[in-house]
């Protein structure tokens, strides 16, 4: 018999309907999903990386498939503030699910500019992403660096209206650290893992398979790297954790939850399934009838 | 907002056509409407069983069944994904995004349609929906002139060999200078290289031209911005002259393609 099960959990303030969003970047601002998933369905949808001005991205090829993976080296190409707000926000509006927005920039001010665009906008919880291993000026230049980490991070919280997550890239010696960073400089939450910088060659044209050189691996082949960081963190912040690296089925999100992720994104699996999220949100609720758990809240964290 | 859905289709047919290039029929669930939405410069994106191929694999469709609810496809196995579609044999099922993208738009007049290659198979769907005078100029490396007999029923069939050992030697151009054919709409597919000169030549030409492009994608429908083109419009999606692949083409108007690689210029 189908009792009713608890998804809905609290993160950073926010009461979110189920602990399933998006990974930023997979998933555009919803619109191309929408068309094979209720995005009221989600918890929430976290957009796309948006600066304060519209970005190209790099040269093409931008992705290559790697073994159970894949690299991309997008460039965070993205239409700017002004086009997000005025088209991308109200179609999410549309929807019964949390926006979590993802910005980027190349100085701590442009970031700064796009929070504060963002001050007065319905929009639950902004993400900062200082991890992109692909443009060359901005992203990960902020996130390997304990010290300019929670530097960017007070800057961001100085200015926002909404609960600050930071993303954080597992390119680091020991992301524990970069964490209580983040933390001390007061973000309200974190999220990782980004994706981890790789390489592949064309043997047959004896170059790079991405124009950019390298690129950010993910899918499947990371998730255990992702899950060992969710859970490191985990132990050593207060804040809550927004876990992704690889997640494809209910299992594999179950294990970032019970590793101390509060929330999980799917990323990459949505290219090899357009409807993995809500596959997956189904996927939690059929283990939790079966295990007989009454209140997600109890599974997150538990691997101790 | 249309519903896009995945589908299961079957395999009705699979045949060598020739070496490491098969031809598969797909057949679709009749309440789905997959072949009935389907036009022709469209592709559909086959989903592999292996876990370690995680995108799905963006192929042309080379002809369309209304009433069968079938389509088919034409490709070359350049990896493990179109190795394991190989096997499938009729009765297997396989999981299908599609139709996708936008399709060529027919014109009326005469046309001349180019295919280089695996750029080829796409075109015969096009063939067969054209009235008008229709010239096919095929590109080949060599004398393995896979397909060309199936165009003649719907078109004037020329042909152009790197090697020369059929047909005009060189490329797809040479062969339309070398016949003097004439169009009031060209339309092309193949490799990058092949349709910048059908772009030089259209333009040399005052001839409208629709061009079919192709580029390494992910997602397959407009989210992932990884098979950007550069365009001369600003694209609808970032504003930034990067139109989408998958989801604005595969088709554009040769105009609108400006073949550089540098970004964001």
């Amino acid at each position: 018999m189908s009792t009713s099960v608890n998804l809905s959990v609290d993160f950073a303030g926010v009461p979110m309907r189920n602990p399933v969003t998006t990974a930023s970047g997979t998933f555009g601002s919803g619109a191309e999903y929408s068309e094979f998933v209720d995005l009221s369905a989600l918890g929430a949808v976290t957009t796309k990386g948006v600066a304060s001005v519209p970005w190209p991205g790099n040269q093409t090829p931008r992705i290559c498939e790697t073994y159970g993976g894949m690299l991309n080296a997008i460039g965070l190409q993205n239409p700017g503030i002004d086009l997000f707000l005025k088209r991308d926000i109200p179609f999410l509006k549309q929807y019964d699910t949390r926006i979590i927005v993802n910005v980027c920039g190349k100085t701590p001010e442009e970031y700064v500019r796009v929070v504060e665009r963002l001050a007065e906008e319905e929009v639950d919880l902004l993400e900062i992403n200082i991890s992109c291993p692909n443009v060359k000026a901005g992203g990960i230049a902020f996130g390997q660096d304990p010290v300019s980490v929670e530097k960017i991070t007070s800057q961001i919280k100085d200015r926002a209206k909404q609960p600050v997550i930071m993303k954080l890239s597992p390119n680091v010696t020991d992301i524990a650290q970069i964490a209580q960073a983040a933390e001390a400089g007061g973000a309200d939450a974190v999220s990782l893992i980004n994706t981890l910088t790789g390489m592949k060659i064309d043997i047959n044209r004896r170059t790079f398979a991405l124009a950019n050189k390298t690129g950010g691996m993910s899918g499947p082949a990371v998730k255990p790297i992702a899950v060992r960081m969710v859970y490191q963190v985990a132990q050593v912040v207060k804040i809550p954790v927004l876990g992704m690296g690889g997640i494809t089925t209910a299992e594999d999100a179950l294990e970032f939850i019970m590793a101390g992720a509060t929330m999980v994104a799917v990323g990459t699996a949505n290219f090899h399934n357009p409807s993995a999220t809500v596959e997956i949100i189904q996927g939690i609720e059929q283990f939790m009838r079966e295990n007989k758990v009454a209140d997600i809240r109890e599974l997150i964290g538990c691997v101790r | 907002m249309s519903e896009k859905k995945k589908s299961i289709a079957t395999v009705v047919s699979q045949d060598i056509i020739s070496v490491g290039i098969y031809s598969m029929w797909l057949s679709f669930p009749k309440e789905q409407d997959v072949a009935a939405a389907a036009v022709p410069g469209q592709f559909i994106s086959l989903y592999c069983k292996d876990g370690s191929c995680l995108l799905p694999r963006p192929i042309s469709i080379c002809d369309i069944n209304k009433e069968e609810s079938s389509l088919r496809i034409v490709y070359r196995i350049v990896g493990k994904g179109t190795q394991e579609f190989s096997e499938l044999l009729p009765g297997d099922t396989i999981m299908v995004v599609g139709p996708l993208g936008n399709g060529f738009t027919p014109k009326s007049g005469k046309s001349i349609l180019i295919g280089g290659g695996i750029g080829i198979p796409p075109m015969l769907a096009l063939a067969k929906s054209l009235s008008d005078e229709v010239s096919v100029v095929l590109g080949y490396r060599t004398n393995d002139l896979f397909l060309k007999d199936e165009f003649v029923s719907y078109a004037k069939v020329y042909v152009s060999t790197e090697d020369g050992s059929a047909g005009t030697k060189g490329n797809v151009i040479d062969a339309i200078r070398a016949e003097g054919l004439e169009a009031d709409t060209i339309y092309a597919c193949g490799p990058v290289p092949m349709l910048r000169g059908v772009k030089a030549f259209a333009e040399e030409q005052g001839i409208a031209a629709q061009i079919s492009m192709e580029e390494k994608m992910a997602c397959g429908i407009g989210a992932c911005l990884a098979c950007v083109c550069q365009s001369a419009e600003k694209d609808a999606h970032s504003n930034v002259n990067n139109k989408r692949v998958c989801k604005d083409g595969p088709v554009f108007d040769a105009n609108e393609l400006l073949f550089s690689t540098e970004f964001g210029k």
